[in-house]
């Protein structure tokens, strides 16, 4: 990168007893970045959200906001606003007083704020009410207007989503974005919605185990999914074992797949595609296999077929078809049919 | 970058310093007025008069005295028996209120709170007086005395109610619904029911109540006080050991002893509260109970019985104290509430009483109330916030006596420099603030703990001052709270006599301790008025907290409704 990061974090350690729940995370975040903390609970992706807030302090490693070393700082020397999962918003204070909390401004100019924020959140007439007056997408949307009033640097948004119903949080993920677009804020979110941080981040940090395993934009974590455990974690996946023969290629029972990259013979490998990736027989000799629908599931959009063959091993191999596929070919449980994994589509990773 | 050796020490604003200072402040006021006193009994108990170091002799000396080794065994019976008979009374009453749907529930419960407005010597007063030697209801008795055992089970029994009745409403109030209804459409009778989900689900409530009127009776000392007669038991044994002998070190052994089953209650009851997890998940529909003719019925005539007891003990005291004299001429008179005629303080301990109850409501409210949204919401230092929040906790099961004798120890010390609050309003005031210290501060960290954990959170993000937060978010939401807890310290505060009577000076008595002059000088009629004054003002005070509650929640609470 060569401006400077507008948030450096050096080396973050954090040990409850002899536990490490952050085991020294160094990470880059640009001015006006979109960054999305991902992984199952427990990975200390809120751990490290608190740290960089000074709402928890690290127990080693440095944090730097546009370019200040504020380590030692607490929370209101550094320059943020934070979204919690729960709202947070103070229950016997009416919308525009809540959203005015943090405003240090003459009345004029602070009602003026407070309106150009509710315009802001799309939610103009709700100034006079109380947060238990709101659904509980509109007290996010309150609590996101209180975090950004005094014009932070950074938004840090606490599994913002989690709490609202599907529909909310559909139209919510919009909203947080065009927002962030718009003011062009550095935000970090914290999820452990994998779709979430895939539609909404410039840029996708993934961690487990209090380290990070993989950052990259949603569609290279997608396709290029750095371990198995993210690759599992991020959409759908298909595990095969197999092994390296000696001439390169896969075994897989009796069964024998090409990589589009030179492998080690020998080796024990886990070979990964993606269900959507499975096709049916696309001309070429190469990695087609003759396989029978065992079961299919209809999905909508699509149909999410297991599919097992002879001599392929216990493992069934899981396809998404498209409706359209379905119907043109006339598919059935029961059929046999030869299918292809892409040599370019499959994601090889040494055995565990 | 270089490997940090050491932890990262964040820099504390002025704020997070101030709420350090005040944490550390919180926990040597309870350490110097809790701990300190307590280990001063401990201790006199090993010395003999002289101050002589004795090791144990002052408790074998206590198992050699027949007289008071026998009252181990009274205590014991006496609160087994009372508890036995108040539990099954209050369960009755509590089932009526909750499971039944009989008229006239807000009255009832209304008429149950009666015996917590009145000091614990009332009971006995009225017992004198229905029952006594010239009581109307003596052939009740058959031959026995007033005086002894059967005086103070009914006395206790008055007194404890509305404890055991608080704590089983609460836990027959929650039901699941869902439970019944299962249980009916798979053919369970209402017995049935009634044994596999009602007394199942209310079982800790249970164990909790009978631990605490067990605890209530063993420590009490007003009730035996007045109609114990020659039966003996440990909180009277302190006091005349004490108050009587002057035997400070036979005292403490006592005090020891009174200790000893109260910590015992304490742990189980808080075992047994640590055990009850959510019995109600949120999901649990309420239980609405449906009428049941011939149940509702039954019900309400045992509550009607309950509650004319409770009403007639009252009524008892307040007739008595209004007529010239009983039995025997019942013209209406005022002259029972003329102190100065019986008691050389005359009005001025009512005077007293209204000074320390208004004292102790305003210091213990506000002690209570920082201290807990110190520990439940003050920055982290979890080491300091276990040993105050164990600290709070220690005064449940210290008993009146057992506390007022501490503070004669610790504060008498000639080597004490806080030896000039002895014999002052002051030391009232700080025993009846620890006394009370524990319910209340429970309150206020329940009423702390609901509130969203993340509010000092985005105060500090927003820039906005610890205090300011405090002040318009977190006192404005637990307002209700904190009324409770100035009413529960006003009403104590008016009614305690245990801790009180071995502290007051001759210009700070207290009406409560009054009363027990009074009655000692076989002025009961006097007695039986004061004891009057002292309900009419609780009640009073009552009454004004249920009216700023209401209009509270009026005028400052509009965002409670939807």
């Amino acid at each position: 990168m060569t401006a400077t990061p507008y948030l450096r974090l050096s080396n973050v350690v954090k040990s409850f007893g002899a536990f490490q729940a952050l085991k020294g995370v160094s990470l880059d975040i640009g001015r006006g970045e979109f960054v999305c903390f991902l992984g199952p609970s427990g990975c200390g992706k809120t751990t490290l959200l608190r740290i960089i807030a000074g709402l928890d302090p690290q127990t080693a490693g440095t944090v730097e906001i546009a370019g200040r070393d504020v380590s030692r700082l607490p929370p209101s020397a550094r320059d943020y606003g934070i979204v919690f999962q729960s709202y947070a918003l103070f229950p016997n204070l009416t919308v525009a007083r809540n959203i005015a909390y943090g405003l240090k401004l003459k009345r004029k100019a602070e009602e003026e704020r407070v309106r150009d924020l509710l315009a802001l959140i799309g939610l103009p007439d709700i100034g006079a009410k109380f947060p238990s007056q709101l659904s509980g997408g509109q007290q996010q949307r309150v609590a996101l207007a209180r975090a950004l009033a005094p014009s932070p640097g950074l938004l840090l948004l606490d599994e913002p989503l989690s709490a609202l119903d599907a529909q909310v949080r559909l139209h919510l993920r919009r909203q947080i974005r065009e927002l962030h677009d718009r003011l062009g804020i550095t935000t970090i979110m914290v999820t452990h919605d994998q779709e979430e941080a895939l539609t909404m981040a410039d840029r996708i940090v993934v961690m487990n185990h209090g380290d990070i395993v993989q950052t990259g934009t949603p569609g290279a974590v997608y396709r290029e999914p750095a371990t198995p455990f993210i690759a599992d974690f991020v959409g759908t996946m298909n595990f095969l074992k197999g092994t390296v023969d000696e001439t390169g290629r896969i075994r897989l029972g009796s069964i024998h797949l090409h990589s589009a990259r030179p492998l080690t013979p020998g080796a024990d490998v886990t070979v990964c595609v993606r269900p959507e990736d499975v096709v049916i027989h696309r001309p070429g000799p190469v990695n087609t296999i003759d396989m029978r629908i065992d079961a299919m599931e209809f999905l909508g959009p699509f149909h999410r077929v297991r599919l097992t063959a002879d001599g392929f091993g216990p493992q069934p191999l899981t396809a998404d078809f498209s409706a359209n596929l379905v119907r043109d070919h006339r598919l059935a449980t029961g059929d046999r049919l030869p299918v292809t994994l892409p040599a370019e589509h499959l994601r090889i990773y040494p055995a565990a | 970058m270089t490997a940090n050796a050491l932890p990262l020490r964040m820099k504390r604003t002025g704020d997070a310093l101030a709420l350090d200072g005040a944490l550390v402040l919180l926990g040597l006021f309870l350490a110097v007025f809790i701990v300190l006193p307590l280990a001063m009994v401990a201790l006199y108990s090993v010395y003999d008069r002289n101050d002589a170091f004795v090791g144990l002799a002052n408790y074998a000396a206590f198992l050699d005295t027949p007289s008071l080794a026998h009252s181990i065994g009274n205590s014991l019976t006496m609160a087994l028996v009372s508890t036995a008979i108040t539990t099954v009374l209050a369960f009755t009453y509590a089932f009526a209120i909750t499971r039944t749907a009989m008229p006239g529930k807000g009255v009832f419960k209304a008429l149950a709170q009666i015996p917590i407005l009145a000091p614990s010597l009332l009971p006995g007063i009225s017992l004198v007086y229905l029952f006594g030697n010239q009581g109307p209801l003596r052939v009740l008795l058959m031959g026995e005395s007033i005086y002894g055992p059967i005086g103070i089970v009914l006395g206790e029994v008055f007194y404890t109610f509305p404890h055991a009745l608080m704590i089983l409403t609460v836990a027959l109030s929650t039901a699941d619904a869902r439970l019944y209804e299962a249980a009916e459409s798979l053919g369970a009778g209402p017995l049935r029911r009634f044994f596999t989900i009602t007394l199942p689900g209310a079982r800790y409530g249970l164990i909790s109540a009978v631990f605490v009127v067990f605890t209530l009776v063993i420590t009490d000392f007003g009730v035996p006080k007045v109609v114990g007669g020659q039966y003996n038991v440990l909180a009277t044994d302190v006091y005349k050991q004490v108050v009587g002998q002057q035997n400070f070190g036979m005292g403490a052994v006592v005090g020891m002893v009174l200790l000893l089953p109260a910590v015992l209650a304490f742990a189980a009851d808080w075992i047994g509260q640590r055990k009850q997890t959510a019995l109600l998940s949120a999901r649990s529909v309420p239980y609405v109970p449906p009428r049941r003719p011939w149940c509702d019925r039954v019900m309400f005539a045992l509550c009607v019985v309950i509650a004319a007891l409770l009403v007639g003990i009252l009524g008892t005291a307040a007739f008595a104290s209004l007529i010239r004299y009983w039995p025997y001429d019942l013209t209406p008179t005022l002259a029972h509430y003329a102190f100065a005629e019986v008691d050389e303080t005359g009005w001025r301990s009512y005077g007293n009483s209204l000074i320390l109850a208004g004292l102790t409501a305003v210091a213990g409210t506000l002690i209570v109330f920082a201290g807990a949204y110190l520990v439940e919401r003050g920055p982290a230092h979890t080491g300091i916030k276990a040993a105050v929040r164990l600290l709070a906790i220690v005064p449940l099961a210290v008993p009146g006596m057992v506390l007022g004798l501490a503070y004669i120890f610790f504060f008498n010390h000639p080597g004490n420099p806080l030896n000039a609050l002895y014999g002052t309003m002051g030391i009232l005031v700080l025993a009846t603030v620890v006394h009370f210290y524990t319910v209340s501060h429970l309150t206020a960290a329940t009423a702390l703990k609901q509130l969203d954990a993340e509010f000092e959170s985005v105060s500090a993000s927003l820039k906005v001052p610890v205090w300011r937060t405090f002040f318009r978010v977190t006192v404005p939401l637990c307002l209700p709270a904190i009324l409770d807890i100035a009413l529960y310290f006003f009403v104590n505060a008016m009614t305690t006599v245990s801790a009180v009577v071995f502290l007051y000076a001759p210009d700070t008595k207290t009406a409560s301790v009054a009363v027990l002059n009074m009655d000692d000088a076989g002025e009961i009629a006097g007695a039986a008025a004061m004891a009057m004054m002292i309900v009419i003002t609780s009640a009073a005070v009552r009454l004004l907290h249920t009216g700023l509650s209401h209009g509270l929640s009026q005028r400052t609470q509009t965002w409670r409704k939807r």
